[in-house]
């Protein structure tokens, strides 16, 4: 758990589509402060771009002068042993804040504790890794950055 | 099955936080004359011992003055606990999930619950039989045939250590031994004092005098000079307690070898696991002590025995002793 401190501007990113309803809304909203937004693959193709807009939009602006934001760039819970492939997101809210510090961090066992498709939870023990802050160059591309962040998380895997 | 706190239990209580007091002021004093930086180590992962030895007295006393129930329920807690470590530590798929929550959630609660209720016959048989068919049966039904037999023995194994096996502790609350009604939370108390003064013994002596190592392979820190040292220690500790328990001296000498050779094949087969997996503790839950089941292994292995050597002994036949 983190500091008190931290906590309190520290905003997770999570899915619209999962934690818009009912008691997940008000445990994601009122107890974690989070930042809801759509997930692309939940939207129709021509939307795409116009909702990624307003998604990044509302991201800079959760964000703010003072706030951190937890962002989970696979989009989705993974197999467990891979970590996926990255979203493009973080690589749009790096180049809109290149002054904020992108830090990699990885969680073991969260798969296990609820794997997806899963409604009950198993108490396994998991652990969160924080790595370095990425340190990327100023005319990083794309899939450059995307590349770089995700090894960087696969090294904490490793570790 | 109730008990109550007698003088006999009064007196060993406090014998025991007499010697915490002791061993925390030879703690304090080391740490201060300590020089050399490895030595510094050691004496740290002592006192953190010692501290996490005046918590576990704590919560064992406090169970203790709630009754049979409360030291049901701690166990239970303690079963959950060293389950979560041993799931974690070893590897296990998602078609594990369904099965894994009937462990920690059905099976763990009903074996306590048997004992708790005096239902003999069904606690000693559910997890070796039922717990073992039902295993492979609910990871059949999730269609997942990748290391089938490794993942059902994985699960079955620690349903038998971190459930089953604990389990025999608090249930030894249930023998109503002629004689020594309303007495046998001192029998627990016995178990647990015996075996634990046996690691602690083990790991003084070994420190000490520890030379020819019994495995290294599996725990560098087990040495003949160590175990040899424990165990006699233990042994003789545990006959000169023989009054809190329902056993002649001779019996309690007895016992408290096969408590102390049991809690050392525990401890050493943990090891093992440990190994495997390539760790050196099942977790950090106590300062010190690495997790519960690296504190609990001993247990593990020797209360089931000693419950039956007892039952068998002083219950069913105890005609053999008058």
């Amino acid at each position: 758990m983190l500091p008190r401190r931290l906590r309190e501007k520290t905003r997770p990113v999570a899915a619209k589509d999962y934690w818009n309803s009912g008691i997940r809304k008000r445990i994601a909203v009122n107890a974690f402060h989070a930042v809801l937004v759509e997930r692309g693959s939940k939207i129709a193709e021509g939307d795409r771009m116009a909702a990624a807009r307003h998604t990044l939009d509302m991201l800079l602006e959760a964000m703010g002068e003072k706030n951190s934001l937890i962002v989970f760039p696979e989009g989705t819970r993974g197999n467990g042993v891979e970590v996926g492939p990255f979203k493009s997101g973080i690589y749009y809210l790096w180049s809109k804040r290149p002054d904020v510090q992108f830090v990699p961090v990885y969680l073991s066992n969260l798969n296990r504790i609820l794997p997806k498709g899963e409604f009950l939870p198993v108490p396994v023990i998991s652990r969160v890794t924080f790595g370095a802050p990425l340190r990327p160059d100023a005319n990083e591309t794309k899939d450059s950055f995307l590349a770089k962040a995700h090894e960087a998380v696969c090294a904490l895997r490793d570790a | 099955m109730s008990f109550k706190l007698d003088h006999q239990m009064f007196l060993v209580l406090n014998v025991v936080i007499g010697g915490l007091v002791v061993a925390s002021f030879i703690g304090f004093i080391l740490s201060r004359r300590v020089q050399s930086e490895d030595k510094r180590v050691t004496i740290d992962n002592l006192n953190a011992r010692i501290r996490a030895w005046w918590i576990m007295i704590g919560i064992f006393a406090i169970s203790f003055m709630i009754g049979p129930a409360g030291s049901m329920l701690l166990f239970a807690f303690v079963s959950l606990l060293a389950l979560r470590e041993y799931v974690s530590l070893i590897s296990t798929t998602r078609a594990d999930h369904r099965t894994l929550f009937w462990s920690f959630f059905v099976f763990t609660p009903l074996q306590y619950w048997f004992w708790y209720e005096g239902w003999y016959g069904l606690a000693i048989i559910l997890i070796p039989v039922y717990a073992f068919l039902f295993v492979p049966i609910r990871l059949a039904l999730a269609g997942e045939t990748t290391g089938f037999l490794d993942r059902a023995a994985r699960i079955q194994w620690g349903l038998m250590v971190c459930v089953y096996c604990i389990s025999y502790a608090p249930a030894l609350l249930t023998l109503n031994i002629y004689g020594y009604q309303r007495q046998d939370a001192k029998l627990l108390l016995f178990l647990v004092i015996v075996v634990q003064l046996s690691d602690v013994f083990q790991y003084i002596w070994g420190k000490m005098l520890g030379k020819r190592k019994i495995a290294p392979a599996i725990s560098p820190n087990k040495t003949w000079e160590g175990f040899i040292g424990g165990v006699a220690t233990a042994v003789a500790l545990g006959t000169a307690l023989w009054w809190m328990t329902p056993f002649p001296p001779l019996v309690a000498l007895g016992m408290s070898l096969a408590l102390a050779l049991m809690g050392f094949a525990g401890g050493l087969t943990m090891s093992a696991i440990k190994r495997d997996r390539g760790v050196k503790d099942f977790g950090s839950t106590i300062e010190g002590h690495g997790g519960i089941l690296d504190r609990m292994d001993s247990i593990c292995f020797s209360a089931p025995l000693f419950f039956h050597l007892t039952r068998w002994f002083f219950v069913t036949h105890l005609s053999w002793f008058r």
